[in-house]
This record gives C-alpha cells, sequence and structure tokens, in this order.
C-alpha cells in the first residue's frame, strides 16, 4: 500500500515492528480456511448431502470422524464443503458494507454542511437499533437465504463504517497537505480518492478484518435462528440451528460446528489485531 | 427510528393480510383482515395511523396475540431485563478484577493466559458457548436446569452465555487503561505517601478504572440485546428475545415491530444511565 505514506499521517518507526505473531497465525488460519473453502467438495470424505437412514446419529468413528447427524449424513463432509457458505457470505458482506460505509464516511466527512447533517442523521438513527436486530429483522424482510443473509450482515455494518470513517476523514481534512492540495486547485474528486482515501485506508483495513469476525458471528446466529442459508447447504450456523434439537442424545451433532466457527472468529481477530499493531503502533495498548 | 422500522416492514415483497391470514384462507378472509389492518389504506395513512396509535400505547393488530401486543411484550419484559442485569453484574464483577490484575502482573503467565482466554472467550458465538454448557452442565453433570425458568439457577447459564464476551471486553479495556493509569503521578503521590498498593488501586485506581468499564457496557447495549435473542432461544428463557423468533416465525410484522421499538427504547435508556454514570464518576464532566 505504497500510497499509505502520501501524508505525513503514518509515521512508521522501523524499530518497533517486532515478529509479529498474531498476525501470522492469522494469516495461516485464514489460509488454511480459504483453501478449504476452495477445494471443499475435493477433499470431503462424502457427498455432503448423502442420507444414511441406517447410520443416523452416530457418535464419531473411524468412518466418520465427527460422527453423523439426524438423517445421517457425514459431519465432516458437511462442515468442508460448509466452509464456502459460511466465508463467502462473510467476505461478501464485508466487502460490500465497507464499499458502501466509505463512500458515505467519505461524502459526508469531505462535503460537510447539509450532506453531512443528512448522512450523520440517518446513521445515527440506524445506530440506535442494535446491529443483531437489524439483521435479524432484515433477514426477516428479504427472506431467508444466502442474499437475505448478505443482506442483512451488511445492514448492520453500514452505520458503523460510515460513522468510523467520516470521523477519520475529518481528522484528515485538516491536514496541511489537503490545504495544499485545495491551494494548488486540485479537483475535489481526485482529492478525496489520492489524498483522503488512501489515509483513511489503514482504520478501514484493520476495521473490515475484525468486522469479517463479526459478520461469521451474524451469519452464525441468523442460520441457527432458522435466517440463514437455507437446509440442506452445510451452513455452520444452520447446521447448529438443526442439531440443537439432539443436543442431549448427540451432542457431537454441535461441537464441531461451533468449532469450526469459533476458530474462524479467532483467525480473523488475531489478523486484525496483529494488522492494527502492523500499521499503525500507536494505538498498541 | 420508528419510521425506518416502518418501511423496512413496508418493503416486505407480498401482501401483509394473505401472509397473516396464512396458506389456506378463503379470499373473503384476507379481505376482511385487510379492511381490519387498514392494509387497504393509502401508505402515508397507514403510517399516520400508526404513529398516532404509538403515542397512544397501541402497536397495532398483532395476529398472535389478535390485538395491541403491548401488554403481552411488557409481561415478557421481566425476564429479559433479569438476564441483561445479570450479564452486567457479572460482567463487572470478573471483567473489572481480571483486568486489574492482568495489569498490575503484566507480563507474568497470569496476564497472557487471561489474555488468550480474552481472544477465546471473544471468538466463540454465545449461543453455542450456551449449547456447550447445557451439555456439559445440564447433560452430563446433571447440575442446572437447561431451560425454561424453574428458579434462580435457570439464570447461571443463560447469563454465562450472555456475558463472556461483555467480560472479555471488559478484561482487555481495563487491562490497558490500568497499565496507563498506573504510570500517572497520582499513582506515584499515593505510593510516596505510603499508601499500601492494595488501597492504591482499591481507592485510587479503580475510580478511573471504571469509566472504560462504562463505555463497553453502553456501547455493548446493542449486542446484550441482539446477543438476548440468541440466548433465549437456546434456553426458552421466557423473554421478549424469545418472542421475538416466534414473532419472526408466525411472520406476525406487527409483533415484530413493536418488539425492535421495545429493543431501541431500552439501548437508549442504557445509554442515558450509562451517561449519568459518567457524571458520577467522573466531576469533571460536570461542568462540561
Amino acid at each position: 500500500m505504497p500510497e499509505a505514506q502520501v501524508g505525513p499521517v503514518m509515521p512508521f518507526s522501523g524499530t518497533r515492528r517486532r515478529f509479529n505473531l498474531p498476525l501470522w497465525i492469522g494469516i495461516f488460519l485464514l489460509g488454511v480456511y480459504v483453501f478449504v473453502a476452495v477445494f471443499g467438495p475435493l477433499l470431503a470424505p462424502y457427498d455432503p448431502n448423502a442420507q444414511d437412514l441406517i447410520g443416523v446419529l452416530e457418535a464419531p468413528s473411524a468412518a466418520h470422524p465427527m460422527g453423523t447427524d439426524q438423517i445421517g449424513r457425514d459431519i465432516l463432509a458437511r462442515l468442508i464443503v460448509g466452509t464456502r457458505f459460511t466465508l463467502s457470505a462473510a467476505l461478501l458482506a464485508v466487502a460490500i458494507s465497507s464499499a458502501i460505509g466509505v463512500t458515505l464516511g467519505l461524502v459526508a466527512g469531505y462535503a460537510g454542511g447539509p450532506v453531512d447533517a443528512g448522512i450523520t442523521g440517518l446513521v445515527d438513527l440506524l445506530l440506535t437499533i442494535p446491529s443483531l436486530i437489524l439483521a435479524i429483522a432484515v433477514a426477516s424482510v428479504i427472506g431467508a437465504g444466502m442474499t437475505g443473509l448478505v443482506v442483512a450482515t451488511t445492514a448492520s455494518f453500514v452505520p458503523r463504517l460510515a460513522r468510523l470513517i467520516r470521523g477519520r476523514v475529518l481528522e484528515i481534512r485538516e491536514e496541511d497537505f489537503i490545504q495544499a492540495a485545495i491551494a494548488s486547485g486540485t479537483r475535489r474528486a481526485k482529492i478525496l480518492r489520492r489524498h483522503i482515501l488512501p489515509n483513511a485506508m489503514t482504520i478501514v483495513i484493520i476495521e473490515t478484518s475484525l468486522l469479517a469476525g463479526q459478520a461469521v458471528l451474524v451469519g452464525a446466529a441468523l442460520g441457527f435462528l432458522g435466517l440463514g442459508v437455507q437446509p440442506p447447504a452445510p451452513e455452520w450456523g444452520t447446521m447448529l440451528g438443526a442439531g440443537r434439537e439432539f443436543i442431549e442424545v448427540a451432542p457431537h451433532l454441535v461441537v464441531a460446528p461451533g468449532i469450526a466457527i469459533s476458530l474462524l472468529v479467532f483467525a480473523f481477530n488475531l489478523f486484525g489485531d496483529g494488522l492494527r499493531d502492523h500499521l499503525d503502533p500507536r494505538q498498541n495498548i | 427510528m420508528v419510521t425506518i422500522v416502518f418501511f423496512i416492514f413496508k418493503a416486505v415483497p407480498g401482501d401483509e393480510a394473505q401472509m397473516m391470514a396464512g396458506a389456506t384462507a378463503s379470499q373473503v378472509d384476507i379481505d376482511l383482515l385487510r379492511t381490519r389492518l387498514g392494509l387497504d389504506q393509502p401508505l402515508l395513512t397507514q403510517y399516520g395511523t400508526r404513529m398516532l396509535g404509538l403515542v397512544q400505547g397501541n402497536l397495532g393488530y398483532s395476529s398472535t396475540f389478535r390485538g395491541n401486543p403491548l401488554p403481552h411484550i411488557l409481561s415478557r419484559l421481566p425476564a429479559t431485563l433479569a438476564l441483561a442485569t445479570a450479564a452486567i453484574l457479572v460482567t463487572v464483577v470478573l471483567g473489572i478484577p481480571a483486568g486489574v490484575l492482568a495489569a498490575v502482573r503484566q507480563r507474568s503467565w497470569l496476564d497472557y493466559s487471561l489474555s488468550l482466554l480474552v481472544v477465546g472467550l471473544l471468538a466463540i458465538p454465545n449461543f453455542w458457548l450456551g449449547m456447550m454448557l447445557v451439555i456439559v452442565l445440564s447433560v452430563e453433570w446433571r447440575i442446572l436446569p437447561s431451560f425454561g425458568f424453574t428458579g434462580w439457577a435457570s439464570l447461571v447459564m443463560p447469563t454465562m452465555a450472555l456475558s463472556a464476551r461483555l467480560v472479555a471486553l471488559v478484561t482487555r479495556m481495563t487491562r490497558g487503561v490500568v497499565i496507563d493509569e498506573l504510570g500517572k503521578d497520582y499513582i506515584r503521590t499515593a505510593r510516596a505517601k505510603g499508601v499500601a498498593e492494595f488501597a492504591v488501586i482499591s481507592h485510587h485506581l479503580l475510580r478511573n478504572a471504571m469509566i472504560p468499564t462504562l463505555t463497553i457496557i453502553g456501547l455493548e447495549t446493542g449486542y446484550l440485546l441482539g446477543g438476548s435473542v440468541v440466548v433465549e432461544r437456546i434456553f426458552a428463557w421466557p423473554g421478549i428475545g424469545d418472542l421475538l423468533v416466534n414473532a419472526i416465525g408466525a411472520r406476525d410484522f406487527t409483533l415484530v415491530q413493536g418488539i425492535t421499538v421495545v429493543f431501541v427504547v431500552g439501548f437508549l435508556l442504557v445509554n442515558l444511565i450509562v451517561e449519568l454514570l459518567y457524571l458520577a464518576l467522573n466531576p469533571r464532566l460536570r461542568h462540561a
């Protein structure tokens, strides 16, 4: 990200950079997840939707390392193939919400005046609705499924991002190099694109990698409530929701998907925290 | 806010009356329901009626309760409030001491294991934690009831599931703040005049360290309310979160809107209380 050093806002101090263990663990884990998501169907030992009504709710064994579910499907296979649903929903939601959120934040922060008041008012209003409640409301309106899941997660993230970026833009706008750009007659769009955006990018990257973990959690919660990706698709939250009924007789149904979710969120969080230390050593507590 | 909720639900594709009446209803029934709900009126008239009703405490016609759902929502409110209050209490009681301990013993094994625990707790979905607790504490050990409300023991697991994230956040925040504050002059002064280390922390430092905890509770009220929906679902806790999920299942949008409004009011109230507590804890803010 060479443009990031356009302005004086990011003093990199080379001496403080140590080996960043959390960042690398995060990268490694995310790499594993991406690999599994891409090659899922090739890696799965069984067809994730193949039923075996004789071997239902089987405990983990050599043939089925994680056991089978209520209609005899192999849980390991479902888990592996399900990676792509969870991961793509989370990444898509984060990508769309950061595109919208960054745009709103940039415009509001730089334009000021009535435009800012309008956007900020709307954002503040949306922020009073708890994000999961907003996501649930949106998902119930759009209908359960991948689209509903992504739109719901996006809707709950946009206000937070917009507010964050607006705050950052207000800071950057006061910097001398922006004044210089204005004085030298640079067009507004170019100032936003070339000078403000690169300087706000650090905070966007950090925030979005942390939000990705949140997106996984929101997606899983919606799936659990039956508002996410619909069965028989092996999405992890949906698997947890379906396994809940059998929790007393077959706890293995809910153990594995939960670990998969937690580890993915853990990876995103480590990645985000590590990235923050790496890019912005000043915030290092 | 209410306006936004209203229009989100008006964006539902399909005929509201038909969805409420169900698939087997005859056209006559659907038309009757539509007239009764006022859904045949223009959108702005509907909006006006809704707003007027809201001021009078009437949330509209809920198909679940065949009338104004407000009394039913309010009757379920105490259970949710009990859960949220318990979660906040647990957060304060566990999170602050853990954070102080980690800060005082900075870079010790205790500090590192607490940090690891924090990162772990932040990654675990609360509803999965809830299910794991049920498996261990109810199914295996049989020491706690797994669902419903059957006395105070029922509160333990939902509270643990709901507060895990908050405890983690408060621990992390408190640790950071205490480390910052330990370097300040007033701490050195207190130590220099011979105040015991325990008193330095409990009397001088903790008051300042409480403020970020408040901030977190204010910021995470949304999480607390949203999380209660899922957690109540697992434990069949008789609160408004559980009611919300049922309302969505029944496509009773009046009820969904009503509960959303109640959640938002709760969110605003908690943040108001947090603001007031700021003033109580930090006299300097009173003049600002």
